[in-house]
């Protein structure tokens, strides 16, 4: 295995873009994202459909295959620096130093290789080891994810197993070739509940006992609240705020992310309580708005916003920073809510009814 | 008895949809039967909302068809206004689909990619509604409005034009232009975004005071039948588990079952401990050959011998809350029900 020594970052993302030419101009999926993934410890990555958040879990590992995708900035894996390498090059990594669980158990097996030649064939292709260890390599990670009968269900196609035990084939054959950095790519949403539960469970077990670094990928902070030790909030193909998990619940400072966390329905809510949704859609990435890709849909919006770009900034504690010009909170952000209030935009409705609901809670969030 | 029984009933005519001992089994060669529904009953009074939430395979899906007889039942009654819809036969029912109509699950194939929206949204009223193309467009264009969707704009425009929560909108539009009485939105919002199943919710609620509508809403994510229910019915394996005015069943869960599912929601909260340490890693069982006795005893660590031999009937908590469990995480009456009882 290849090793990291210790103290040193698994995984450092600097100014990394992907753009997709198509005949309208460049989609800029992810512009311009730094991260730093330490061992052994995960990040979660949230935001709406097309934030960009796949396509940058995709961009670090080299999978943006398609001709019309163009990547640059840098990716420092190991010190080794992986953006313009060639796939070729790449798949000496992948299994071994990086793997992916995808969002769609249903699609992403074959459907016509039984479940135990999916499991091993990159098994013996990267350890180069015989068939019948590579079996009992297989059987041991089938265990080892909880899939009940392993001997048996060796020998199943993905069909006859239902999604959360797919999903589980599918994180068996990701930790395989026990990689350093594993990208969860939404692993739970097309899954219930209960299942989701035990997914991430499972994957926060394998983890800590293989101490890998993981990327967790998600729509829902409420999936990475409990899981993740840092926080990205991507908004538009840009991290718009990222913290210590902790400090992001706490102290967040981001329009965004406090409206991403306010349209989550509570259980601790009254039944017919009205959620905040977040009004508007997401940008066009080919042209995105003058200055904040927010504002648009922003509450606390001013003229300043719609001008110039925020860049990302240090906020009180360590490790938090955020892109913002009218910060929750701040009295800017005050005023401005105000002024657009009195011109009725309607996402200010939206946060104003919140507002007179739970008048001594700013933040909205301690429920 | 079978994690069942109709004590759960309302007494009375006032129901809108009163369904008894619905079962539903499908034949699958070798004399083998999946049970996806055995023995559901429930009732909806006009401008109430019942949530159906339980995982995959539980059989809300299918409770769900079943009530617009797609396909039609193995057995029980589907009471609407007054006529039992399972008796019915072809061309009565078929006269009786203007009340009920569906939105379902996956907004973008649940719109025919070939056709205009302004198309899609009128086809209920090719069949139903006035003959005349203006009045019909007149009817389209209002309801395009009430979701949210400019009617001129969208009017010749195909489904891929648009966002998935748009599509949403869209089938909600054309499960409206009848105006029906009751609408079953099938996992109305599985598919969204946090950010765009809260607009999409809220819309749901603003047409049912708009419209007076009815609806059964049914989903696995807890959180959103809360939201939007005043009813639920929580179902596993084909039977009903529970049945609570919704306030009452988040705050004192009488079934393991129910618990479990409360436990696996994701708060999103980092200050509230994870429940890591429930091990249940169980599968739902076979519905071809379900588990004798209540049906979740295999993932329950409550469950003894007597769960094993004979079905738990619904037992009333209190008021409006009722249990089908031999041990309930909350006291409940020993009689099945009385009128006037509670605890």
């Amino acid at each position: 295995m290849a090793a990291v020594s210790d103290g040193q970052p698994a995984l450092v993302v600097n100014d990394l873009k992907t753009h997709f030419t198509v005949p309208a101009g460049a989609v800029k999926a992810v512009d311009g994202v730094s991260l730093t993934l330490e061992r052994g410890k995960t990040l979660g990555v949230v935001g709406e459909s097309g934030s960009g958040k796949t396509v940058l879990s995709r961009s670090i590992m080299g999978l943006n295959v398609a001709g019309n995708a163009v990547t640059t900035g840098s990716v420092q894996y190991e010190g080794k620096e992986l953006v313009g390498r060639s796939s070729k090059e790449m798949k000496a990594l992948w299994g071994r130093d990086m793997a992916m669980v995808f969002q769609d158990p249903m699609t992403s097996l074959n459907p016509v290789v039984k479940i135990g030649r999916q499991l091993t064939e990159h098994v013996r292709a990267h350890l180069g080891v015989s068939k019948a260890k590579a079996q009992s390599i297989g059987t041991e990670l089938l265990h080892s994810v909880k899939i009940p009968e392993a001997e048996e269900r060796f020998d199943v196609y993905p069909h006859e197993m239902s999604g959360g035990m797919r999903q589980r084939v599918c994180i068996a054959m990701a930790l395989a070739c026990s990689p350093e950095v594993l990208f969860a790519d939404e692993p739970t949403t097309a899954l219930d509940v209960t299942v989701q539960h035990q997914i991430l469970n499972l994957l926060a077990g394998q983890q800590r006992d293989r101490n890998m670094a993981m990327i967790l990928v998600t729509h829902d902070l409420g999936v990475v609240a409990g899981r993740a030790d840092e926080i990205a909030v991507m908004y538009a193909g840009k991290v718009v705020e990222q913290a210590p998990t902790a400090t992001l619940f706490s102290e967040m400072r981001h329009p965004y992310t406090e409206a991403l966390l306010n349209s989550i329905p509570q259980t601790t809510k009254p039944k017919h309580t009205r959620l905040s949704a977040i009004t508007g859609r997401p940008p066009d990435l080919i042209n995105p708005p003058k200055g904040c890709s927010f504002a648009p849909r922003c509450p606390y919006a001013r003229a300043k916003c719609h001008e110039e770009e925020p860049q990302l900034q240090a906020a009180g504690s360590s490790g938090h920073q955020f892109a913002c010009h009218t910060p929750v909170g701040s009295p800017a952000a005050k005023e401005a809510f105000e002024t657009n209030l009195a011109e009725g935009l309607p996402q200010t409705l939206v946060v104003a009814g919140r507002l007179t609901a739970s008048e001594d809670n700013s933040t909205g969030w301690a429920g | 008895m079978a994690g069942s029984g109709t004590a759960h009933l309302r007494t009375g005519n006032e129901a809108l949809l009163r369904v008894e001992d619905l079962t539903v089994e499908f034949p699958i060669g070798r004399d083998r039967v999946v049970h996806a529904v055995s023995g559901i009953s429930f009732d909806i009074v006009k401008g109430e909302t019942l949530g159906l939430v339980g995982e995959s395979g539980c059989g809300k899906s299918t409770t769900g068809k079943a009530l617009i007889q797609l396909p039609r039942p193995t057995g029980g009654q589907v009471m609407l206004g007054g006529s039992d819809l399972t008796g019915l036969d072809n061309e009565s029912l078929r006269s009786l689909r203007t009340q009920v109509q569906m939105i379902f699950q996956d907004p973008i194939s649940s719109l025919n990619p070939r056709r205009a929206v302004g198309e899609v949204v009128a086809e209920p009223l090719h069949v139903w509604g006035p003959a005349d193309k203006d009045a019909q467009w007149d009817k389209v264009s209002t309801m395009l409005d009430a979701v949210g969707i400019d009617p001129d704009s969208a009017r010749y425009k195909y489904p891929h034009e648009f966002s998935g929560g748009q599509c949403q909108r869209i089938s909600i539009a054309r499960a409206l232009v009848l105006e029906p009485e009751l609408i079953i939105c099938d996992e109305p919002v599985s598919a969204l975004d946090v950010s765009v199943q809260a607009q999409i919710l809220n819309l749901l609620e603003d047409l049912k005071a708009q419209y007076g509508l009815t609806l059964v809403f049914i989903a696995h994510d807890l959180a959103v039948v809360k939201n939007i229910s005043d009813r639920v019915a929580v179902m596993y394996l084909g039977k009903m588990c529970e049945y609570s005015e919704s306030d009452e069943l988040y705050a004192n869960p009488a079934h393991p079952y129910t618990q479990l599912l409360l436990e696996s929601l994701p708060i999103p909260d980092p200050r509230v401990e994870l429940h890591t340490g429930v091990t249940d890693d169980g599968e739902l069982p076979s519905p071809i050959n379900p588990p004798s006795g209540c049906r979740f005893r295999t993932r329950c660590d409550r469950a003894d011998d007597v769960c094993a031999e004979i079905e738990p009937a619904m037992r009333r908590v209190n008021g409006d809350h009722f249990v089908a469990c031999h041990h309930p995480l909350v006291a409940v009456d020993e009689v099945s029900v009385s009128v006037d009882g509670g605890s």
